[in-house]
């Protein structure tokens, strides 16, 4: 059992050594962090701008160059019924990435006050959130999320509703463990002792300290959420046609993977970079707030 | 005994709520008439709809719809599938096997990866073989297994036709070498991502406990260095990674649903998914509370081995 400085209570701090370096190579600076700013960057600009941006053409449009390979004019190539791939593919970047963060944010915000409300008031309402995190646990989540969209059906609110209720869970799990460590500190004694009201302490004192991990889990789960986006509409269960996303792309090109390889790997490799580029970020601000990993 | 019947209690709350959960949404289904709803209109003969409104209590309130389920599933009576008209539960008993096969494949194969790589990147911190495993290992991470899948195929079916593209289930029994060729493209499309999740897992905490005075000890004794990292480091450094191959249950069944759909193999995730758009909702339910279950009750297995393996663990937990 490892104690790092963050679970210490404040008395401990000044005592206890800092943890010796566990030889993990550093992504701190270097190639990788730059190179995902950059990439997320020039993508959300390029997701968000898409319908001005000169080169990105319709992404419905249907051209008579059915199945061209990669060229000047049509960067990524065309499909089976001639639309520009790359254009499409960042049209379905706009759709993945606008359902993972809207659904990472509806998470955070009710994890994060369920989380805040169980860690900080404890005992009955404790126990109760805590039964509900392991019972939404213990489905998987594909399965869950499949459930969902089945039923419900697959429009954006319903592929959004999805996503959000599987990131609830985890980042309630995650809120609670810090509020409850954050709790017991002397500062939010010395607020109670000033007279502040909990509503004060909640989201002054607590919120602020628990902010970090709440924002590195929150990329990752961002980088989960798109892949299970993907995944949703590989299983023809995300949004509608004829909005593109990378899953849906995907699964679209792959009966013509053999003779036109380009129509389903591009997706891939934006989708994969997109994701590392998540993880990676996440990874930076976990190690510069000095988080561990955690399992969820 | 106390900590297995608190464990033992949370379990079964978890499982009454997850088979609630399941029967609930299904019930959210769109349709006037709850009975053909549930059959996903295929059936039309009002006879027949009768007796499904009857079986499953359709007309009483949602709480006695659930009982009645779980009463059902006990005497392993899941109903009739109106998609493929068999009962549900000879339906599932058909798929299991596939499914259970291919999970099995995917751990033990990536455990067989990653406890070897995770060991000597520890045994050398900070070298370049550690290094670049890291590295590696972080980019698989990032490397959604359909995506893997897809250049699997490819490479090994559509350009040298080693494996086949599209999967057929054989016994292993029956066809050994058949049996293994079909799922060997699923098995590593799954187990790429959990590799790195192992190894950097079992890297980590075989590191601290290579800083251990035992393990000085041990080297002073001048025991060879394998001795020390298999006999000494590596039982104490396997908890996270036994809990994570636990937790790892659950992405690992999301991971066949999308595998088995794409290599077109016959088990319970291209049942789910068959279920979903032939929309047979007796048929999803059934799926959908069986991975429940089976995650919960492995999740609670390792939880219990755990307890047996350490004995401090079982030791603090009792005095808890």
């Amino acid at each position: 059992m490892t104690f790092t400085a963050a679970e210490a209570p404040e008395s401990l701090v000044h005592i206890v050594a800092p943890l010796p370096d566990d030889g993990r190579p550093r992504v701190h600076r270097g190639f990788l962090p730059a190179f995902a700013v950059v990439w997320l960057s020039v993508l959300t600009f390029c997701a968000i701008f898409a319908g001005a941006l000169p080169f990105v053409k319709a992404p419905n449009k249907v051209s008579s160059k059915l199945k061209n390979s990669p060229s000047m004019e049509h960067w990524f190539g065309t499909d089976r019924i001639g639309r520009d791939v790359f254009s499409r593919a960042i049209y379905g970047a706009r759709t993945s990435l606008k359902i993972a963060a809207l659904s990472i944010l509806i998470g955070i915000f009710i994890g994060g006050t369920i989380g805040l409300i169980a860690g900080y008031y404890r005992k009955k309402i404790d126990y109760v959130t805590s039964l509900f995190v392991d019972i939404m646990l213990a489905f998987p989540a594909l399965v869950l999320a499949l459930a969902i969209t089945s039923t419900l059906g697959h429009g954006t609110n319903q592929v959004v509703l999805a996503l959000s209720i599987l990131s609830i869970a985890p980042l309630i799990r995650v809120v609670r463990a810090q509020t409850l460590v954050y709790a017991q500190r002397e500062f939010v004694l010395a607020a109670k002792g000033l007279g502040a009201r909990d509503g004060r302490i909640l989201f002054r004192e607590i919120l602020p300290n628990v902010m970090p991990s709440l924002l590195t889990f929150s990329l990752t789960g961002l980088a989960i959420l798109i892949v299970a986006e993907g995944g949703l509409a590989f299983l023809g269960q995300s949004v509608k046609l004829p909005t593109p996303t990378w899953g849906f792309m995907i699964v679209d090109g792959y009966p013509q993977l053999e003779h036109q390889w380009w129509i389903c790997i591009f997706p891939c490799i934006l989708l994969f970079l997109t994701v590392l580029s998540f993880n990676v970020l996440g990874d930076v601000l976990s190690k510069r707030f000095d988080i561990k990993e955690s399992l969820a | 005994m106390r900590y297995v019947r608190q464990k033992l209690v949370q379990v079964v709350i978890v499982l009454l709520a997850t088979t609630f959960l399941s029967v609930f949404l299904m019930r959210q289904v769109k349709g006037a008439d709850p009975a053909i709803a549930i059959s996903g209109g295929l059936v039309s003969d009002p006879k027949a709809l009768e007796e499904i409104r009857h079986k499953w209590s359709l007309d009483k309130p949602i709480v006695v719809q659930w009982g009645r389920w779980v009463k059902n599933m006990v005497k392993g009576d899941l109903g009739q599938s109106s998609a493929f008209n068999v009962s549900v539960a000879d339906l599932l008993r058909q798929r299991v096997p596939t499914t259970l096969y291919l999970m099995l494949y995917t751990q033990v194969l990536s455990l067989l990866i990653a406890i070897p790589l995770g060991v000597y990147a520890a045994y050398r911190p900070n070298r370049l073989f550690d290094r670049v495993s890291s590295s590696v290992a972080f980019g698989l991470l990032s490397v959604p297994n359909f995506v893997v899948a897809v250049v699997l195929v490819l490479f090994f079916s559509l350009k040298f036709h080693i494996f086949p593209a599209q999967s057929t289930y054989y016994g292993l029994f029956n066809n050994p070498s058949e049996h293994i060729r079909n799922l060997l493209l699923p098995t590593v499309a799954n187990a790429v991502g959990q590799v790195a999740v192992y190894m950097r897992l079992l890297r980590a905490d075989m590191v601290t406990t290579l800083q251990n005075d035992f393990i000085t000890m041990a080297r002073a004794k001048g025991l060879p260095s394998s001795r020390i990292l298999f006999r000494h480091a590596f039982r104490p450094s396997t908890f996270s990674l036994i809990t994570a191959a636990a937790v790892n249950v659950g992405a690992l069944i999301g991971g066949v649903v999308i595998t088995e759909q794409l290599f077109a193999l016959p088990g319970v995730g291209k049942l789910t998914v068959d279920a979903i758009f032939r929309r047979d909702f007796l048929v999803l339910q059934a799926c959908v509370a069986l991975f429940a279950i089976a995650f919960v009750v492995v999740n609670f297995a390792v939880d219990m081995a755990y307890a047996f393996i350490d004995p401090r663990i079982r030791h603090a937990r009792a005095l808890a």
